[in-house]
């Protein structure tokens, strides 16, 4: 096949397309056919995204699979994917089942809410594949649509809040990264991400309004990509939005949120930032290192104290990705390898433990740390599953969670020892907010009157949690699964990164004499 | 040698011609009787005029020693006035006809105002601008007071009229003092003047009260007092009218006069239209937070797209006027839709404009909530829908022409304008219920525009039906 690549994209879409023309009225019978439709589709996409997979060959690191086409205005229809991008690509396919059968138990408008689903399915897989940037743009941007409905109309009470919060903050940011693409093309004449690679944009600085710019144009532009994915991300200061669109989404809408959404930023800096502004990223590195590490360690103090359980792993989850951003920017093996892995795990992990929260939220309607105790008397499996994913969470080793931590802090180490120092309290905290949470709520004496009758995991409910187990401990126990696939590639990312940082340093160095 | 001019100038002369014709036969007929029918063959007659002019017209073509100009930008500008205005003609014939103000002068009057404008995008010469801006601007001064017993509406009128007035006066001072600094009133004879050494104190004071007046056309801060008040005093099917066709008159008459008479000395307009441009995306994108009336909402939101088309304006180069007549032209598509719909909003008969009474409407009316949708996002200029490619455009000529601060402020505002369309689908999709809901009564031409226009910001991201060549050709011609 040789436009698998756009098979998989657009197989969801296509189902969206027949949920939202065929499918009619609102009937039980039609409810029941519009989750089939997109578990079967969504099912499907993974079965064939196995093809990416097998298809792929780790020791290239160019594009691989790529499919061009004209599109308007001078841009390109291009896809493909590398070691970095391919198993972003497997992981959303693999997670998208599991958040449709997560929300069999959606009864107001499904059908809509089904093809909101597909549609983000769609949107997500092409932001991995796209090679030009503004087909980039446009699945990046587009993401925001269905996310914006999802967390408005089925959300909870503050959805308005949260749903208004959320794309607000999220397109300012892209659009000052859209700008920057512009001035991109402009500057280079082309979209196509693989040329701009090879592109050398100028980093002679320059003022703007009195101010001296070290790295000129690449640091300008550098910045203008960061505003849109730290807030992807997102990074302390500007990860205020995430907690907020957490709480209120649905819980298969924060799955896809935790789970895939926030893998964009850091998808985005290994694909633009790094690549395409060396000299722009080697200037802002100490600040992202510092602002990983304070946010490592800001944002678990702040799970500490939280009451809701889903604004508690919010939370957590943005303390995960300060670990990634301190990887990418570490800038070495084993930090960028890190940072993948760590994105990759925390997919499972934090969709996961989302769920987890989702199934008492099904039986209880509340997320209150108050409200439960004593789960485990009622609830024996679950509170095995629940274990699993805290520890997971926490980093201990044998579980994904730890080989990401880990690596990510070594290759910081390398470049930053402070940094590395705070940020490994960190994991400190996590084990702190995670444990205790798993103390409040499963441990403890089930005295709770509403608690006396809760039932235990349904079938379907272990159906969703079994594969996320299996990729938990496996890439736990071997890890190779994933570093072999992307060591190639980002061995490639580094070494350009440090060629053309030498290049720029000795340009500076003629230019001085 | 006056039969060579007649051929060139044709299509205006016909329209003309029709449209005194059909007022004497109304007149000494049936009168009101004859409105329906005055409707589908004014848009009917418009339509072919359009067909015409845009699978006949080559070249060049100059008629009255350089007073008219026919050419690939005029060309572009009058099939998109006159595809504008027959279906915002079409849309309105069920709206007007069941409020009684089907008159036979409304399809006429629109038929004139779209002879001044077809006039206004040809001109070649000072002349010849004014006399199809006022043209125009006499013919949507009747129709914006239209509806004789409504105090609104009259009052619209006589604010419209009254400030524009105003703005032709300022026209016409500028355009005096171009003539006495130039010697002429011919562009083609200005720009020779403006285009040897210094541009003179007093040519570029014409200059700034020429720039002045059209700003007031095309409703740009700080010349777009009138527009909240006329497009929410008008009755609804004259508001899509008035947002429609004459911007695009206005924005091709603009940049025929800043690129034909001033297009050697871009220095020293384009700190202008960037300050105008600013202003415009700024107070449209603030200003409409505020507004409960979707008609006003409207004003706004076109005040800051004529703020974003502007950015083309400024860049002063090709690419810029072909990114500003993309965006026009996907500008008026998303219009023509969004006003489909505010025309069908209605209870017990009596249209509303409350935006609160759209709460859950997408329970009630799936399909239609969904083309508002699209419609809303388009506006708001998120991808993947055509109007973000319009946006695009607009950036991609601004940086390259090195107006990259302008770029980074349009793409601030068109975050905080975001928000008020996104309140729209916020109401629509998830807001509270409301106790009295609106009816969307929908005839099949409201329909199919709606549908349509949302389909085509879809669409239209694969296939643009030839536009953007046209745009670029007819931008080619326009600067040299």
């Amino acid at each position: 096949m040789d436009n698998i690549l756009s098979i998989v994209t657009f197989i969801p879409a296509i189902a969206a397309l027949i949920l939202a023309l065929f499918l009619r009225g609102e009937d039980a019978a039609a409810q029941r056919n519009a989750k089939w439709v997109a578990l079967v589709a969504t099912t499907v996409t993974f079965l064939v995204s196995i093809g990416i997979y097998t298809g792929f060959d780790p020791s290239d690191t160019g594009f691989q699979m790529v499919e061009e086409g004209e599109w308007l205005m001078g841009l390109k229809y291009k896809m493909g994917v590398d070691g970095i991008s391919v198993l972003f690509v497997l992981l959303t396919t693999f997670i998208m089942p599991l958040t449709i059968l997560a929300s069999w138990n959606v009864t107001d408008r499904v059908k809509e809410y089904m093809i909101a689903f597909l549609l983000l399915e769609t949107l997500m897989l092409g932001v991995f594949m796209a090679l030009d940037l503004v087909l980039f743009y446009l699945f990046f941007e587009a993401g925001l649509i269905p996310m914006f409905l999802i967390i408005g109309v089925w959300g909870g009470k503050d959805r308005i809040y949260a749903s208004f919060k959320f794309f607000l903050y999220t397109f300012l940011g892209s659009v000052l990264m859209l700008v920057a693409m512009v001035a991109m093309y402009a500057d280079a004449g082309t979209t196509d991400i693989e040329a701009l690679m090879s592109h050398q944009f100028s980093s002679e600085g320059f003022s703007v309004m009195g101010f001296y710019i070290v790295g000129g144009m690449q640091t300008l532009m550098f910045l203008a990509f960061f505003a849109s994915f730290a807030v992807k991300m997102p990074m302390w200061p500007v990860h205020t939005w995430l907690p907020d669109a957490h709480v209120q989404a649905p819980t298969a809408g924060s799955v896809v949120l935790a789970a895939i959404l926030l893998k964009m930023g850091g998808y985005g800096f290994l694909r633009f930032s790094l690549p395409m502004f060396p000299v722009g990223s080697a200037v802002m590195t100490d600040v992202v290192l510092w602002m990983s590490a304070i946010a490592v360690v800001y944002t678990s103090l702040v799970a500490l104290v939280q009451e809701d359980m889903k604004k508690l792993i919010a939370y957590s989850s943005v303390a995960h990705m300060g670990f990634v951003t301190m990887g990418i920017f570490a800038a070495n093996q084993q930090g960028v390898d890190g940072a993948i892995f760590q994105m990759l795990s925390h997919g499972f992990i934090s969709a996961a433990l989302f769920l987890v929260v989702g199934v008492i939220y099904d039986r209880m309607h509340t997320r209150d740390i108050d409200a439960y105790g004593g789960l485990v008397i009622r609830m024996p499996a679950y509170a095995l599953v629940f274990m699993l994913f805290t520890m997971a969470n926490v980093g201990l080793p044998g579980t994904s969670g730890f080989i990401g931590e880990f690596l990510t802090l070594m290759g910081a180490f390398q470049v930053n020892t402070w940094v590395t120092a705070v940020a490994a309290s960190g994991v400190i905290f996590s084990a702190a907010y995670a444990l205790w949470l798993y103390r409040r709520v499963v441990f403890g004496d089930l005295i709770k009157e509403s608690l006396k009758s809760i039932t235990d995991m349904s079938a379907r409910e272990r159906l969703i949690f079994a594969p996320l187990v299996i990729m938990t401990i496996l890439l736990g126990v071997y890890p190779s699964l994933v570093t072999d696939v992307i060591g190639n590639s980002t061995a490639a990312l580094i070494s350009n990164y440090d060629t053309a940082l030498a290049a720029a340093e000795a340009a500076t160095q003629v230019a001085s004499h | 040698m006056i039969q060579a001019d007649l051929t060139v100038i044709l299509p205006e002369i016909v329209l003309a011609l029709y449209a005194m014709a059909a007022l004497i036969g109304a007149v000494y007929t049936s009168k009101d009787a004859l409105g329906p029918l005055l409707v589908w063959s004014t848009a009917g007659l418009m339509a072919v005029l359009a067909i015409w002019i845009a699978s006949n017209g080559e070249g060049t073509n100059i008629a009255f020693n350089g007073m008219f100009v026919d050419d690939g930008f005029a060309r572009f500008a009058k099939v998109a006035i006159l595809l504008a205005a027959a279906v915002v003609l079409l849309m309105s014939q069920d709206y007007m006809a069941r409020r009684d103000l089907l008159r036979f002068e409304y399809p006429l009057l629109v038929a004139l105002a779209a002879v001044g404008m077809m006039m206004m995008v040809s001109a070649g010469d000072l002349m010849a601008l004014y006399m199809g801006l006022e043209l125009q601007s006499l013919a949507l001064y009747v129709v914006a007071a239209l509806r004789r017993d409504s105090v609104k509406s009259t009052e619209a009128g006589l604010k419209y009229f009254v400030l524009g007035a105003l703005s032709s006066g300022l026209l016409l001072y500028g355009a005096s003092l171009v003539y006495g600094y130039t010697g002429t009133t011919l562009f083609s004879g200005i720009i020779t003047t403006a285009q040897h050494g210094e541009v003179s104190l007093g040519l570029l004071f014409g200059l700034i009260f020429l720039i002045s007046g059209l700003a007031f056309k095309v409703s740009a801060v700080p010349f777009h007092m009138w527009t909240p008040d006329v497009y929410e005093g008008s009755p609804t099917p004259i508001t899509a009218f008035f947002a429609t066709a004459p911007k695009v008159a206005a924005m091709a008459l603009f940049a025929r006069v800043l690129h034909d008479a001033f297009g050697g000395v871009v220095a020293d307009w384009q700190q202008v239209i960037v300050l105008l441009s600013v202003l415009s995306m700024f107070l449209g994108a603030i200003a409409a937070i505020g507004q409960r009336d979707i008609k006003r909402l409207m004003a706004y939101s076109s005040i800051a797209h004529m703020g974003y088309g502007l950015i083309g304006l400024a860049a002063g180069t090709e690419l810029g006027i072909k990114a500003m007549l993309m965006y026009l032209a996907i500008y008026v598509t998303m219009n023509v839709g969004t006003f489909a719909f505010i025309l069908m909003m209605e209870r017990d008969g009596k249209p509303v404009t409350d935006i609160d009474a759209l709460r859950q409407y997408s329970r009630r009316d799936p399909g239609k909530a969904l083309a508002v949708l699209i419609l809303m996002f388009s506006l708001a200029g998120v991808p993947p829908m055509l109007g973000f490619f319009a946006k695009f455009g607009v950036w991609q000529a601004g940086v390259d022409a090195g107006l990259t601060g302008l770029v980074i402020a349009s793409a601030i505002a068109s975050v905080i304008g975001a928000f008020y369309y996104l309140r729209i689908v916020f109401y629509m999709y998830f807001g509270e219920e409301n106790e009295d809901p609106i009816e969307t009564r929908s005839s099949p031409i409201l329909w199919g525009a709606l549908m349509g226009s949302a389909a085509l910001m879809i669409v239209g991201v694969f296939y643009q039906f030839g536009i953007e060549g046209a745009a670029a050709a007819a931008a080619a011609t326009l600067v040299n």
